[in-house]
């Protein structure tokens, strides 16, 4: 029999809206969303068939008998599995309280599950993997404006200008931003990317500066120092609408052009011109704030000036700038329910200190690599359980060596994932979640300009003994007393139970897979944004009340990065269009294309040391070495090498992906605590490894 | 006389190798053969920026084709569309035509133990779609033109 569905991938954390044609239970087609992608799809996108059929992930529930990490498994039933996990909550929540028990998943729409399941049980240990992603953007954003990084949409395809600070938008790609700045670039709009490497972005630029790691505040100050010396801003919208500009223009006074070239170096008269461009681009023109930028010690600070400049250019709510995301409410509407509403708030202080020791940092999921503290200290109250959502700690955050050491205080740690992550080889219990392709998921919000609902049904019927999200947590809250918290039997009637106030029903999803509360983009009057703005004075705080109370400056005198010492790099690491993270390093199809990564080192500092391309090196950091193939490019700052995320994999059974390449994490040493103490990302741009050609070179060959 | 080209609109690509991938899941082709190949020149710098363009490969479906000429089974034939195909059920999995194609197009596919080559996914023609690499290029970069446009 031949359907199709439309559903929303789940190959990266974008999700995409998808159509699949199925027949005999097989996906034989499957492409973007006519109405939102036009067919479009990245690599990863439909490599998804051939992750179902991957028997190399995990094919039933796994239970542990060695040693945490030994790789000992033993198979169980679902019933047996949970039932397992249950009881062993129940002990540590008799020990310790349910404040004892902490969870993660992937932040986005589908955190609601196990947020509420979190609550429900009674612990306010909810958290996801931010800290090593975008907190810095998200705290900076909210410092200024009182939103969150999701609070505006970037109407890129309108804009003249795109100014990027390492944002490397087409290979970390999302297919439909991708070409909204096709689009920009067709209509003549000029691009300007910043980073310490060229990029699959930068070589489409306008303008390319390739700086010293480290020191993209510095450009940031001097393009806000040169657009105020030349009266190059836009004077109405910040008089009216922000607040501290003043204070701002004294403390740019000694960040010139001439000094940020030299600090950076760039040419003093490439800033120029960009200025020039700039003023005369505005107000269209969008600084990217960063997404994952949890990167350098003032990487909260660079973010603040880049959406200060968005300030500045005054292209807030304006065609081809920053636009307010609307949600439900804009449009006179409802948005679905979610099930952390039926929750009651735990009562008890977080863990991990935020809101509490912590108070710069937002609430809702905190900072994940703080509770491996409280696991550590059993301060302020121990971490005795362990559950982890689509989300491997051991791949996003540094030193894994030094997470097992915190994890090994759990009494219960289990992995609920699609695939084997580095931290599920360590966990007691292996849950085995349907691909995408074969689970549903629960119904989302998507705020933009045209708010919509989006969701993701199952194209297919599980290919192993594997279980959708919402039947796991179903069974897990069942076992513990917990189902009034969950009003739902099948994924329908949960579906069905999200829609009651909002209108619609199941039924309007059919025609495009989505629904839209808007037929046009809503847009606030420009002249009447008061009240918008978050803020406590309901302005764009360019000098911030809350950091101010919080004890921090809303601008910090620039600090040149160090230097590493001789024979040393600055490691930076970075995506590739056909990898999602550590997810799909295994994937037969997207491994036969990119089996592994590499190291990328200047050509003149690769020659001092004797290395050619294609050499093995060993990179070192501390006790642990990692051995990869270089590449030797002149488009590389030489103070930084440079590797793909997510290799180097230590799991037997993903053979493919078993010790393929380097794993930049690993590298870390020392640096699971190291954070912004504003912004609160991780700095994972602040290691220093050693490169040397590595004696694993072949030298002759001995075979006779 | 051939009736279409695949034509890549090389400002709109980003090398994102989507079009491999979509290529070989619409074929359901396992580890190994690759009907369609993005490359590019190493980066050279341009007015201050570091450049490149990107090109696209697949079969180049010759107006006199050597590989449908040395095939033993006849497996390999030329439609009247100029679109050059592998008969499968006829394809014995010998590949003189990958000897034969100065470019080595046609690929063997392991599980089948026949060979297979890019035919505008001429199945997706028939039925009034497009090629999979060009309905699902995520930067609408790829466009099958017909002779006559150009």
């Amino acid at each position: 029999m031949k359907k199709s569905v439309w559903s929303m991938c789940g190959m990266c954390t974008v999700r995409c809206p998808i159509r699949v044609e199925v027949e005999d239970n097989t996906v034989t087609w499957l492409e973007g969303n006519q109405h939102i992608l036009k067919g479009a799809l990245c690599a990863k996108g439909s490599a998804g068939p051939a992750l179902v059929a991957d028997k190399e992930r995990p094919q039933q529930p796994l239970i542990r008998r060695g040693g945490r990490g030994a790789g000992r498994w033993e198979a169980v039933s679902w019933e047996f599995a949970l039932d397992y996990i249950a009881d062993k909550l129940k002990t540590i929540i008799d020990r310790h309280g349910p404040e004892a028990i902490m969870a993660s998943s992937r932040g986005g729409p589908f955190q609601d599950l196990v947020k509420a399941f979190t609550h429900a049980l009674g612990s306010p240990n909810y958290t996801d993997h931010d800290s090593a992603c975008g907190r810095n953007v998200h705290h900076a954003s909210i410092s200024l404006f009182g939103l969150g990084r999701k609070g505006f949409i970037y109407d890129i395809k309108n804009a003249k200008h795109l100014v990027l600070f390492g944002r490397n938008i087409l290979a970390s790609l999302r297919p439909a931003e991708v070409n909204q700045v096709m689009d920009m670039l067709d209509k003549g709009g000029r691009l300007t990317y910043v980073d310490v490497r060229q990029t699959l972005t930068g070589i489409k630029a306008t303008n390319f500066f390739q700086v010293r790691p480290g020191t993209d505040y510095a450009l940031a100050l001097a393009l806000i120092h040169e657009i105020i010396k030349a009266d190059g801003y836009d004077a109405e919208f910040v008089e009216r609408y922000t607040t501290g500009f003043d204070e701002l223009a004294y403390f740019v006074e000694n960040y010139s052009a001439e000094w940020a070239a030299k600090e950076c170096g760039i040419k003093v008269k490439d800033i120029h011109e960009l200025v020039g461009q700039l003023i005369a681009d505005r107000p269209k023109v969008v600084f990217h704030p960063g997404w994952m930028l949890s990167r350098y010690n003032d990487s909260f600070y660079a973010s603040r000036a880049l959406n200060c400049l968005n300030a500045l250019m005054g292209n807030i709510e304006v065609e081809g700038g920053l636009i307010f995301a609307k949600g439900a409410g804009d449009c006179g509407g409802k948005g679905p329910r979610s099930l952390t509403e039926l929750s009651p708030k735990p009562t008890a202080k977080r863990a991990d200190g935020v809101g509490d020791v912590y108070k710069q940092f937002e609430k809702g999921p905190g900072l994940f690599h703080l509770f491996y503290k409280a696991m550590a200290t059993a301060q302020p109250y121990p971490i005795k359980g362990i559950i982890c959502v689509r989300h491997d700690p051991f791949s996003c955050f540094p030193d894994p060596q030094a997470q097992k050491e915190a994890l090994d205080n759990c009494d219960l740690i289990v992995s609920i994932d699609t695939h084997y992550s580095e931290f599920g080889w360590y966990a007691d219990v292996i849950l085995p979640e349907s691909t995408y392709l074969e689970r549903d998921s629960m119904i989302a919000l998507q705020k933009g300009m045209k708010p919509r609902m989006i969701m993701r049904s199952k194209a297919i019927e599980t290919q192993a003994d594997t279980l959708c999200l919402c039947t796991i947590i179903k069974g897990l809250a069942t076992r513990l007393g917990l189902d009034q918290y969950f009003p739902f039997n099948t994924v329908r009637e949960l579906w069905e139970w999200q829609l009651e106030p909002t209108g619609f029903t199941l039924a309007d999803f059919e025609k495009k897979g989505f629904v839209e509360y808007a037929d046009k983009p809503v847009l606030y009057d420009r002249d009447k944004l008061e009240g918008k703005f978050k803020t406590p004075s309901g302005k764009i705080e360019i000098i911030s009340q809350k950091l101010d109370e919080w004890g921090f400056p809303s601008w910090k005198p620039y600090e040149s990065p160090a230097k590493p010492p001789k024979g040393q790099y600055r490691l930076v690491f970075g995506r590739s269009p056909l990898h999602a993270h550590s997810h799909t390093i295994n994937n037969p199809l997207l491994n036969e294309l990119m089996p592994q990564n590499t190291l990328w080192i200047n050509t003149r500092e690769g020659g001092k040391m004797g290395i050619a391309e294609g050499d093995l090196v060993d990179v070192i950091s501390g006790d642990v070495t990692s051995v990869v193939i270089a590449k030797l490019t002149d488009f590389i700052h030489p103070e930084a090498v440079y590797t793909v995320h997510g290799f180097g994999r230590q799991i037997p059974l993903q053979t493919r992906a078993y010790h393929a390449g380097m794993s930049d994490q690993k590298l870390m040493k020392g640096q699971l605590q190291n954070m912004d103490p504003v912004g609160g990302g991780l700095n994972l741009c602040e290691t220093f490894v050693a490169v040397r050609k590595s004696s694993k070179n072949h030298q002759r060959k001995r075979e006779l | 006389m051939n009736t279409y080209t695949l034509y890549l609109n090389s400002k709109r690509c980003i090398g994102c190798h989507g079009c491999v991938v979509h290529c070989k899941a619409n074929k359901g082709l396992p580890v190994g053969p690759i009907l369609c190949e993005i490359s590019h020149e190493r980066l050279k710098s341009v007015r201050g920026v570091p450049k490149t363009e990107f090109k696209f490969r697949s079969c180049y479906h010759c107006e006199d084709p050597f590989c449908v000429t040395i095939c033993p089974t006849g497996a390999m034939k030329k439609r009247e569309d100029g679109i050059v195909y592998v008969d499968a059920p006829t394809c014995i999995g010998c590949m003189a035509c990958a000897g034969a194609c100065p470019w080595g197009i046609p690929q063997h596919n392991p599980e089948t133990n026949k060979a297979v080559k890019c035919d505008y996914c001429m199945d997706r023609l028939d039925a009034g779609l497009q090629p999979a690499c060009v309905t699902k290029c995520t930067t609408h970069a790829l466009k099958l033109m017909t002779m006559k446009e150009i």
